[in-house]
């Protein structure tokens, strides 16, 4: 039992990582229709520049944490100006390869700003740990999941109460109809990525937290969050965050279960297990638990 | 139709592969200039830089071929390539080594290899009658990850992950092309072999791949890519041209893949990681999205890419390995790869093969280009 348990908060902390960057994901394909495939460097991104500002400066970590967001949410509004402005109406998978690109070339060049070295990002939380019972938490998953929980529902607030967040459903719905109602699609189209940018540092910040630290290997874990989008349904918020928990505990139950129960899967089998989730609702549903179903006209 | 080269009077002269005789002289005479080239004194790093070309042509020309001609977007190109990477090496491996081997010959491994690779396509493809668009993109990026898994943990074909084993032999009929012999008296080398050999399966690979973009099924392709519910109320049957779409350009990787390593000597699970389908896609993007002469620029463009920059770094500012530069020239190369995809995209969706129609039709027309 409390080895469940122990499995359970381990897929809850992935959970709470893949929720920050599948909202992100979502909060730009919702609004740009684009799927972008550069969150892996603008989360490595903003991890540096927390481990930047907190470590190698020494300023305060939350002040950091603000400037690094802010940072990171700077590029994603470059990138969104410069690179996919541009390209507003093309087909929606060259946009997509199209942030591939971007994110080879910013992951370079973070990447060699990281160096060969883990870095940490100077967090409050370090290896400090809870017990509840016989089960051991770390302090640092308990401020994921808090954050990501506070997020999520901020999110799905402002996207219902506020008059931006039914600016970007409008722009989402149609963009040509929005235009006409008066919203600036540009500028709903820079806050998507502003606030994508912004998401993407804080899971950035929150992977290098403890003993993983910031290597140039961490972006990894931003393309696991894409099943996570996808098994919710690409355009819906509260899809995201059921599909982060879908994938988190699969994660998590395996990387605890399958080397004993399972062992001729392979070592390392949880780290494919997103994918296989994926696939497995796909064929299922092939818009995602709670995706809009495409209504087609010839 | 002399000296009226834009006039076609039958659908089998617009379709040709050639429209007039000067193409087609041009185009032989530049054949027989590339199967001239390796005797030219070509260094063996150019000769082996240019036989992967080759073959790097031959998965750019599958993936356009699901991807550019039918529109069927697949990340999993990698995965492909190294099924049939691996089906050849089991093939003709070693029978008595650590790994599967059977010591087959060429002959039967290589069109093995190709089968294999499309038989995985036909398991996948039904996915793609269900999914459409990004979502089969995702699915297929999916796929990277579980083949790499697979490839890692499946050691008696593999070796393992950062062990490998051996490529597939490059043995027809008794005759080594990985080893130094004579052709009807002419000392060859290693190298001039395999560039030969990598040119005339390109060669003609790269013709099936266009009479079969200019028949029927290419059609039913293009149709499919650009509105598939209109195809299908047109009469195309999207379950059989998906299928055969994924087929044979699985059959295309599974080729490419088994002769992409066989000049490095030996191969490893990770090899067929995300990257390597990235790098694929950029060869279809930059050379040009459906078109057969766009792959093979596309491939070249990106195969020598890093080996120019290696050899120009020297030139450049702030470019260099250690102390001598900021970025060292892989890291450059990395940042253009990735940039040049964004670019291309952006100002040349054609790629490369766009802009050589362009050039064509500005000298065409010299000096009334207007």
């Amino acid at each position: 039992m409390t080895q469940f348990l122990q499995a359970t908060v381990a897929g809850l902390s992935l959970a709470s990582i893949y929720a920050l960057l599948a909202l992100g994901f979502v909060l730009i394909y919702k609004s740009t229709q684009v799927l972008s495939f550069a969150h892996p460097a603008l989360m490595v991104f903003g991890a540096y520049f927390v481990s930047y500002f907190a470590v190698t400066i020494g300023l305060d970590f939350w002040l950091s944490l603000a400037l690094a967001m802010a940072l990171t949410a700077l590029l994603g509004a470059v990138i969104e100006r410069l690179a996919l402005r541009p390209m507003v109406g093309k087909p929606l998978f060259s946009m997509a390869i199209l942030t591939i690109g971007l994110d080879i070339a910013i992951r370079v060049v973070v990447n060699d700003l990281i160096g060969l070295n883990l870095r940490g990002v100077g967090d409050p939380w370090g290896f400090s740990t809870v017990k509840l019972g016989d089960v051991v938490i770390e302090t640092r998953v308990i401020a994921m999941f808090i954050t990501a929980v506070v997020v999520t529902v901020a999110l799905l607030l402002f996207f219902r109460y506020s008059k931006v967040g039914l600016a970007m459903r409008a722009t989402a719905a149609d963009q040509e109809v929005a235009l006409a109602q008066g919203i600036s699609v540009h500028r709903i189209f820079a806050l998507a990525w502003i606030f994508g940018g912004a998401l993407a540092a804080l899971a950035g910040m929150f992977t290098s937290t403890g003993p993983a630290g910031l290597s140039p290997t961490s972006w990894i874990v931003a393309l696991k969050a894409l099943p996570a989008i996808v098994v919710g349904g690409l355009d819906s918020v509260h899809g995201a965050v059921v599909g982060a928990l879908i994938i988190g505990l699969a994660e998590g139950y395996t990387s605890t279960y399958q080397a004993t129960a399972m062992p001729w899967l392979g070592s390392n089998f949880s780290q494919v297990v997103p994918y296989l989730v994926m696939l497995i609702v796909l064929l299922a549903k092939p818009y995602g638990l709670f995706g809009t179903e495409e209504v087609e006209r010839v | 139709m002399r000296g009226r080269p834009n006039l076609y009077t039958s659908y089998e002269a617009d379709g040709a592969i050639f429209p007039t005789a000067t193409q087609k002289v041009t185009f032989w005479l530049g054949v027989a200039g590339m199967v001239a080239l390796p005797f030219l004194g070509l260094s063996r790093v150019w000769l082996i830089l240019l036989a992967t070309t080759f073959v790097a042509a031959i998965g750019a020309i599958g993936l356009n071929l699901v991807t550019g001609y039918a529109g069927q977007i697949s990340l999993g190109h990698a995965f492909f390539l190294g099924v049939g990477c691996y089906t050849g090496a089991a093939l003709s491996g070693d029978p008595g080594g650590s790994v599967i081997g059977m010591g087959l010959d060429m002959l039967i491994w290589l069109p093995a290899a190709g089968l294999v690779a499309a038989l995985a396509g036909v398991i996948v493809a039904p996915v793609a009658l269900r999914l459409k668009g990004l979502y089969l993109a995702l699915v297929t990026l999916g796929l990277v990850f579980l083949g790499e898994h697979i490839f890692r943990n499946w050691e008696s074909l593999t070796g393992g992950g950062g062990v490998g084993r051996k490529p597939p032999v490059l043995s027809l009929l008794g005759w080594r092309f990985d080893q130094p012999g004579a052709i009807a008296g002419i000392e060859v080398s290693k190298e001039q072999q395999i560039y030969l050999l990598t040119f005339i399966l390109l060669l003609i690979l790269g013709f099936a791949a266009k009479n079969l973009a200019r028949s029927k099924v290419g059609r039913a392709f293009a149709a499919i890519r650009d509105r598939d519910i209109a195809a299908d109320v047109m009469g195309v049957n999207l379950t059989w041209y998906k299928v055969v779409a994924f087929a044979v350009s699985s059959f295309y990787a599974g080729v490419a893949g088994s002769l992409y390593f066989a000049t490095t000597g030996f191969v490893e699970p990770a090899s067929f990681n995300l990257l390597l389908s990235i790098l694929f896609i950029a060869m279809v993007v930059i050379g040009g999205a459906s078109s057969i002469a766009g792959s093979i620029m596309g491939a070249a463009f990106v195969t020598l890419l890093p080996q120019i920059i290696d050899s120009t770094s020297d030139f450049l500012p702030l470019i260099g390995d250690g102390s001598a530069g900021v970025l060292s020239p892989a890291q450059f190369e990395r940042i253009l790869f990735g940039l040049l995809i964004v670019i291309f995209l952006i100002f040349e969706p054609l790629g490369l093969y766009g802009i050589w129609i362009r050039v064509r039709n500005y000298w065409k027309a010299w000096p009334f280009s207007y």
